[in-house]
């Protein structure tokens, strides 16, 4: 799925049973009903125990180029990439055309 | 392609042009490169004759014709300092250089392309030269715009168009007057010569002039933003213009502030001829039209003086 905040790729992580989702560019974290009650009950189970681990940094990807304010919506977030399957982009669309002319 | 009266008469003139100076047997491969309304250009064997736009003025095209001949190492080359006349069209003649593929975007030099703006933009500009005529052209395709269409979408383009800065729309000049710019840079301006690897080339003197260097980076800058353009492949053209010392954007940090109004300039550019050009034909734009006309839209919510802001 796409980060409804910056539309970069999201990735699912498992804590401790529960499944969530992490945006690999703004790592803002993505929760299915349920899921905050889940990990909020594993809390309290825990108690005093060891503090759960945090979902992995944000992957380092090479630095994002950044972009205008009005620049299409998939920038910032490692939307690109050759994988292909995100909204339908590809690499350098329009190329045989509007690439070469004025 | 039909042939019209300069049509015909510039192919017999480059095929005189180019059996002038071959001295071995000539392949004689002939061919139309391009038939435009503002351009006419035939190849034949290894010579190009272009008939420049109908009003274009011998006292601009003589002193850039002039300035491509002193820097053949940025600049193609051409044959011959004066422009000629041909029914009643200025004719320049040129060696013939190999283009960027279409075919193939892996090809498309942007480190070359860069690096060579970059140079250039450092050249001290030759006496005598007039200003680059980028902002006059995105005025062109707005004129047009108007005259054609005030209907969705062309609404959303004017809304940007109205926001930017009066020199983007050429109704004030620029205030750089010294640096040397190419004016229209996209990836059918660039030719290897010689032939078939040679370095690559920049093509195209009509709109080179001094000016605002930004303009020569912002049609790259464009397509990055309406997401035509890789993150990847923006990068590897940024910096190589950046490594090359080209000085229309800070050497590190965050060069949109100086893009921003450029990048703008051309997407509207950009939007307002594909529209035009839909409506001539009678059809719906494609989908890399309407993401360009997507981009003006967003434009009325982010004013240019916000420039340099990053999307949340």
């Amino acid at each position: 799925m796409q980060c409804p905040k910056c539309h970069a790729p999201m990735h699912t992580y498992n804590r401790n049973g529960v499944q969530i989702e992490q945006c690999s560019g703004c790592r803002g974290i993505f929760l299915d009903y349920g899921e905050l009650e889940s990990l909020t009950r594993m809390e309290s189970q825990w108690g005093g125990g060891p503090a759960v681990p945090p979902p992995p940094a944000a992957p380092q990807y090479p630095a994002a180029p950044g972009g205008p304010a009005w620049g299409a919506p998939q920038h910032g977030g490692g939307h690109y990439g050759g994988h292909g399957g995100h909204g339908g982009h590809h690499r350098n669309r329009g190329f045989g055309h509007m690439l070469f002319s004025s | 392609m039909t042939a019209h009266p300069l049509l015909t008469e510039l192919t017999l003139r480059a095929r005189t042009e180019a059996h002038s100076h071959k001295q071995s047997a000539c392949p004689c491969g002939a061919a139309t490169l391009a038939d435009r309304p503002d351009a006419t250009v035939v190849r034949h064997a290894d010579t190009v004759a272009k008939a420049h736009a109908p009003d274009t003025a011998p006292a601009e095209l003589t002193p850039r014709l002039a300035t491509a001949a002193h820097l053949p190492g940025i600049l193609l080359p051409p044959l011959g300092r004066t422009p000629v006349d041909l029914h009643g069209r200025l004719v320049t003649f040129w060696p013939y250089g190999e283009p960027v593929d279409p075919e193939n975007p892996d090809s498309a030099p942007w480190e070359a392309a860069a690096t060579l703006l970059a140079r250039l933009h450092r050249t001290p500009a030759p006496p005598g030269l007039p200003p680059m005529r980028g902002p006059a052209k995105a005025a062109l395709a707005v004129a047009r715009l108007l005259a054609a269409t005030r209907q969705r979408p062309a609404t959303h383009v004017l809304r940007a168009w109205r926001t930017l800065p009066a020199w983007a729309r050429a109704e004030t000049p620029m205030s750089d007057t010294t640096t040397l710019c190419h004016g229209d840079l996209h990836l059918g301006q660039l030719v290897r010569h010689p032939v078939p690897d040679g370095p690559w080339h920049l093509i195209d003197v009509d709109d080179l002039g001094v000016g605002e260097p930004a303009w020569d980076l912002a049609r790259p800058a464009a397509w990055y933003a309406c997401g035509l353009l890789s993150p990847d492949d923006w990068s590897r053209f940024l910096g190589a213009y950046r490594a090359a010392g080209g000085p229309a954007v800070p050497a590190d940090g965050d060069p949109w502030p100086a893009l921003d109004v450029a990048a703008r300039a051309l997407t509207v550019q950009t939007a307002a001829r594909a529209i035009v050009k839909a409506a001539e034909a009678d059809r719906a734009l494609d989908d890399v039209e309407q993401a360009v006309v997507d981009a003006c839209d967003r434009m009325g919510s982010a004013p240019p003086q916000l420039a340099g802001g990053f999307a949340k």
